[in-house]
């Protein structure tokens, strides 16, 4: 039996995902000044253009900094699960591209390092009552994905 | 053009106050500033009101007398009171007005703020998948910030201990427990590297100030305290704040707080080293350690020292947070700031009985920083 998942936003990371289209997320970059921004956006925070093109962003990068969230937060706007599990969320610097806040696969900060190198991928975030499981985008510790 | 000093101080205590309106707080603390500068709320020509909370903070006037007086509402996120006070001050230094009022007033439900991403202009999903709260920014700077900087655990803990140490000398504080630095390290983590008693809430409060022409001054006070300067700042591109999905790299800039305060020194032609006692935005203990180097009272990474040695303390060269910071008062936003100029106001004046910093005091910096990246600074001196 398969589960039922559907991306939390359209536009955000490619979806689905496959061998023809692997993951990545989708930013923009200004075709005025080259800045990239996520998520896609048609205005331009640093030249003022309205002009901009898709950009598929890098899937490594590296962790700059991180903190955990260890208490249930507010919903409405959050929609996890009742049974609350403790999550970490930080920025990771794609080269060249911009630092981009995500949650992390890892919940322990002992097992964090800024520095690291992290991977995207997908996590689950929530299950809708029907069971459908409602996905968003994360980064895993890469070496935790080779091991 | 003509300089604002301040005659009159009111503060309504910081806390929980079931049952009591958020106006009525602010009536209250009016009432005191009122008082203290010795004029009645009919001589008040125009004043400047904020609040988070309360739709129409003016209606106020109901509860001080309907006297057709110009109240203009204010709001700027944690820079709000910042906000306030340099606009009531710059109606009197171009002229419009010769006595004005900055009053702040708010009463916030328990727990962390919680709103609807799209009143920041922030998509649905970033509040969806637990990414919209503004704790994380702070425990995210803080982080990387004690990595760059060799700031550490127990320094964090450190700050809050003095805190809520200031602010048990506090009878207007929320938050009277004095916690050991043991106590503090031992509290569960919310958001690492940040602990439970690290964090400020917010609470419910009202604060209020009178000013006057400086040269009028002598008509109501023997010790008027001169507005120097204020700054406000918004953030700019490759600064990192708060309920930022993404950031630009390699376009690393100052955060608000460096511009305004830079800007706030050197419109008041008063430096760094000159500051005696400094109130500074303690949303947690992290920031207060991120905004000493931010304005410019020390370099990054010597807070680790400067702080073991009590400098920061009540009687050390550079006590900060006397009356307590947010951390044992509370952050009701509309007068959070305020409450900063409040406590400044009675240690120039040398009235803050059990917290009064040694000596004679005579310059005074508050600061304010909030979402989604703004930063207000005021200057006072005597």
């Amino acid at each position: 039996m398969t589960t039922t998942q559907i991306p939390v936003a359209e536009g955000l990371f490619t979806w689905p995902p496959d061998e023809s289209t692997p993951l990545r997320l989708i930013g923009s970059e200004c075709t005025g000044c080259g800045l990239v921004s996520f998520p896609a956006a048609s205005d331009c925070v640093r030249c003022a253009s309205t002009e901009s093109k898709e950009r598929l962003l890098a899937e490594r990068g590296t962790l700059w900094t991180y903190t955990t969230q260890d208490f249930r937060p507010p919903s409405p706007p959050y929609d996890g699960p009742e049974a609350f599990e403790p999550y970490a969320v930080g920025y990771i610097e794609l080269p060249g591209e911009l630092l981009v806040e995500a949650r992390l696969t890892e919940p322990d900060p002992d097992k964090l390092r800024i520095g690291q190198e992290m991977r995207l991928t997908l996590v689950p975030y929530t299950v809708r009552d029907d069971g459908t499981e409602v996905v968003t985008f994360a980064f895993a510790p890469a070496e935790e994905e080779a091991s | 053009m003509t300089e604002a000093v301040i005659i009159g101080v009111g503060l309504h205590p910081f806390g929980r106050f079931t049952g009591k309106t958020a106006l009525d707080m602010g009536a209250d603390a009016v009432r005191l500033a009122l008082a203290d500068a010795g004029v009645n709320w009919p001589q008040i020509q125009g004043g400047y009101i904020g609040s988070y909370e309360v739709a129409n903070p003016d209606a106020i006037v109901a509860r001080l007398g309907l006297t057709g007086v110009p109240l203009r509402g204010v709001f700027n996120g944690c820079a709000t009171a910042g906000t306030s006070v340099a606009l009531a001050a710059r109606a009197i230094e171009t002229g419009e007005h010769d006595l004005t009022i900055a009053i702040g007033l708010d009463k916030h439900p328990r727990g962390a703020f919680a709103a609807d991403p799209s009143v920041a202009g922030i998509p649905s999903w970033y509040g969806q998948t637990g990414l919209f709260l503004t704790t994380h920014f702070f425990g995210m700077k803080i982080n990387r910030y004690m990595h760059d900087h060799g700031i550490s655990h127990e320094t964090l803990a450190r700050v809050a201990a003095k805190n809520f140490g200031n602010a048990a000398r506090n009878e207007k504080a929320w938050r009277r427990t004095p916690l050991s630095v043991e106590e503090i390290l031992a509290s569960p983590v919310l958001n690492y590297p940040l602990r439970q008693y690290m964090y400020c809430g917010p609470d419910e409060g009202a604060a209020a100030l009178v000013l006057c022409r400086a040269d009028q001054a002598h008509k109501y006070t023997g010790k008027p305290v001169r507005i120097r300067s204020t700054a406000l700042r918004s953030r700019r591109l490759g600064a990192f704040e708060v309920q930022s999905p993404s950031f630009p790299v390699g376009e690393v800039v100052a955060s608000p707080t460096v511009d305004a305060s830079r800007e706030a020194y050197e419109r008041a032609g008063i430096g760094p080293e000159d500051v005696d006692v400094a109130q500074l935005q303690d949303t947690d203990a992290g920031s207060e350690v991120i905004h000493m180097a931010e304005n410019g009272l020390c370099k990054d990474g010597e807070q680790e020292r400067l702080i073991a040695e009590g400098a920061t303390e009540i009687g050390g060269r550079l006590p900060v947070n006397t009356d307590g910071g947010l951390l044992g008062n509370g952050e009701p936003i509309g007068a959070s700031g305020l409450r900063q100029i409040h406590e400044i106001v009675l240690q120039l004046r040398g009235t803050a009985g059990d917290r009064q910093i040694p000596g004679t005091p005579r310059v005074g910096y508050t600061h304010l920083y909030g979402a989604p990246g703004v930063s207000a600074v005021t200057i006072l001196s005597t």
